[in-house]
């Protein structure tokens, strides 16, 4: 199938991430925020894992300490062994604003990473791909302010994966979209994330999506954000979203979360 | 789900249909404007002149020319089924407009003693002004282009280099941000005595008072785009192996484009002043002294002629740095018409 092949000709393997006792917290005019309390996780090769808290808590935090955009105040954070200390192409980050450049077109945008590394001359071909994947070939010369939210947020999915990611890091990618291209872009990420193999990690605020997508849900508590539960989804792919296993785990999340009362 | 979702929704700019074309109606304010037009050719050519003007019939002539163009192409769309340029057909009501004022303006000053001579000068002398005494006038306009042309482009560049190193650098714009708010509020006129006083020449003079003028809105400008840029843009090219180069290359500059060109449009207008007031003042040549020079002889025919051409280069180069902008950020939603 045309669009798989991506991922299986570059043969991208999943990272696995170590999070050792990391806290974080930001100086803000002289007074000190803790949004990091002592966080440890390992998530291993090939897994979804999503993050849960309530809003604040501090999980796109720990999301960008795992992209190498900060770097955490005590402890750290190891991919496949080696301390992440900076931003690298293998972990690739999709935002929650797709974060299109306005002033490139659609494909330009997609070239992105292979641009900045310049690898673009060679391996070009590996964007037109990217668009094919994401089904927006026909809009490789648009540009942004021409495109629907979704579509944008697709373009950003593809800005990604062009990069041939070991670590797919999800910021809350689906959140400002509309629920129906919601539902459908979670199928399509899962698949995605089926076929090619790399590790990924999700921040959501969302339990059905978090519930729907991932081996395994981390509950965060308020800021300054600790683990307070590690649930394993055990169902297998594709899930079903009325299945009476995902209802019961996710009684389970809200109870955790404080919000059974209102269930 | 399959794979089969993912390239599903594929849809092309394409698939609309084509919308049919639609002609406009018979042009009845051309033919109007055109009758206006017969009408200030008549008025010019007919009625006695109160004093001896060498062009009153080239002015009439020009002026029915224009009717009869303007009647040719009305009448001729309906014959022979070609269009008249949208662009044409909505400056009608314009066309109309300039005739009468044409007229008028020809009465009060030509025809009939209403208005002080020779303060108000009548459309024949304007016009002779243009039929003899263009070489010094085209001359003037050269001249005054290559003074502000070099000024701006040294003071456009300077300020886009310079903003972008205040933006981009904290260590510079610690040392940069204080002398620029004391010196660049400064009307660069200010300078003048100075400026003439230290430069060898007062072409070179004028060019770094220009510049001056220009590299101030254009700092400022660039400054803020550059450091008005989505954070989050950075985020992206970080994560995805970007160099310092590229990110003030590929992302900072190219992100900041809207408010250099708000820079370059404030730094043009104020060049403009510098360069009349420095062509007044001390260079001998260019628009700014013809309209001092006129002035000395009384001419005043001379001075609305220089007005009206000097008005004409500076719209014509802000038209010149629009269209730029059109071309550059065709990428922007919603950009200002000049």
């Amino acid at each position: 199938m045309v669009s798989s092949n991506l991922a299986e000709q570059h043969g991208a393997v999943g990272a696995s991430i170590d999070v050792h006792d990391v806290s974080h917290r930001f100086d803000l005019d002289g007074r000190t925020l803790p949004v990091l309390n002592r966080v440890s996780l390992r998530i291993q090769s090939g897994e979804l894992v999503s993050l849960l808290g309530p809003s604040g808590c501090g999980k796109s935090t720990l999301l960008r300490l795992v992209a190498g955009l900060e770097t955490p105040t005590v402890g750290r954070i190891e991919a496949d062994g080696e301390t992440i200390t900076r931003p690298d192409p293998s972990r690739v980050v999709m935002f929650q604003d797709p974060t299109l450049y306005p002033w490139r077109t659609v494909k330009a945008n997609v070239s992105l990473g292979l641009e900045a590394r310049g690898l673009l001359r060679r391996q070009g071909h590996r964007v037109d791909e990217a668009l094919k994947l994401v089904g927006l070939a026909h809009f490789a010369s648009a540009y942004p302010h021409q495109l629907s939210g979704g579509m944008a947020q697709r373009v950003s999915l593809a800005r990604a994966l062009v990069n041939d990611p070991k670590l797919l890091l999800l910021d809350e990618p689906l959140g400002k979209l509309d629920s129906m291209t919601r539902m459908t872009m979670q199928q399509e990420l899962v698949s995605l994330w089926q076929r090619t193999g790399f590790t990924s990690l999700l921040v959501t605020h969302d339990v059905e999506e978090a519930l729907f997508m991932s081996n395994r849900v981390i509950v965060l508590s308020d800021r300054p954000a600790a683990i307070k539960a590690d649930i394993a989804v055990d169902l297998p792919f594709p899930r079903h979203r009325g299945d009476p296993r995902l209802a019961e785990l996710r009684r389970e999340i809200l109870g955790l979360l404080g919000l059974d009362a209102d269930w | 789900m399959s794979s089969a979702s993912l390239t599903q929704r594929e849809a092309s700019l394409a698939d609309f249909p084509p919308v049919p074309e639609t002609r406009a109606g018979f042009w009845y304010i051309g033919v109007i404007a055109a009758a206006a037009w017969f009408t200030a050719a008549i008025v010019i050519g007919g009625m006695p002149d109160i004093d001896d003007f060498e062009r009153t019939d080239m002015l009439s002539h020009i002026a029915a020319a224009l009717a009869g163009l303007l009647l040719v192409l009305a009448i001729g769309e309906r014959l022979f089924r070609f269009t008249i340029p949208a662009k044409l057909r909505g400056i009608g009501p314009w066309l109309l407009f300039l005739a009468a004022a044409l007229t008028a303006w020809e009465l009060v000053t030509a025809k009939y003693p209403l208005l002080p001579r020779p303060f108000f000068a009548s459309p024949q002398a304007l016009l002779e002004v243009f039929t003899d005494d263009y070489p010094r006038l085209g001359d003037s306009v050269w001249n005054s282009v290559r003074l502000l042309a070099g000024g701006y482009v040294i003071g456009a560049a300077a300020g886009f280099a310079l903003g972008v190193a205040i933006g981009w650098s904290r260590a510079i714009g610690y040392w940069a941000h204080p002398v620029l708010r004391l010196i660049g509020p400064l009307p660069a006129t200010a300078w003048l005595p100075i400026a003439f006083f230290a430069f060898p020449s007062s072409h070179s003079a004028s060019t770094f008072l220009i510049a001056l003028a220009t590299g101030f809105p254009v700092t400022v400008l660039t400054w803020s785009g550059v450091a008005g840029v989505n954070k989050a843009f950075y985020d992206v090219a970080r994560t995805m192996g970007a160099s310092q180069r590229f990110l003030v290359l590929k992302v900072a500059i190219p992100a900041a484009m809207p408010s250099v060109f708000v820079g370059l449009f404030m730094g043009l207008g104020a060049s403009f002043s510098v360069l009349v007031v420095a062509e007044m003042m001390g260079v001998k040549s260019g628009l700014g002294w013809y309209l001092q020079w006129a002035q000395g002889w009384a001419a005043y025919a001379n001075m609305y002629a220089a007005l009206l051409v000097m008005a004409l280069m500076c719209t014509g180069l802000i038209t010149l740095l629009f269209r730029l902008r059109d071309r550059l950020l065709a990428w922007q939603k919603g950009l200002v018409q000049w």
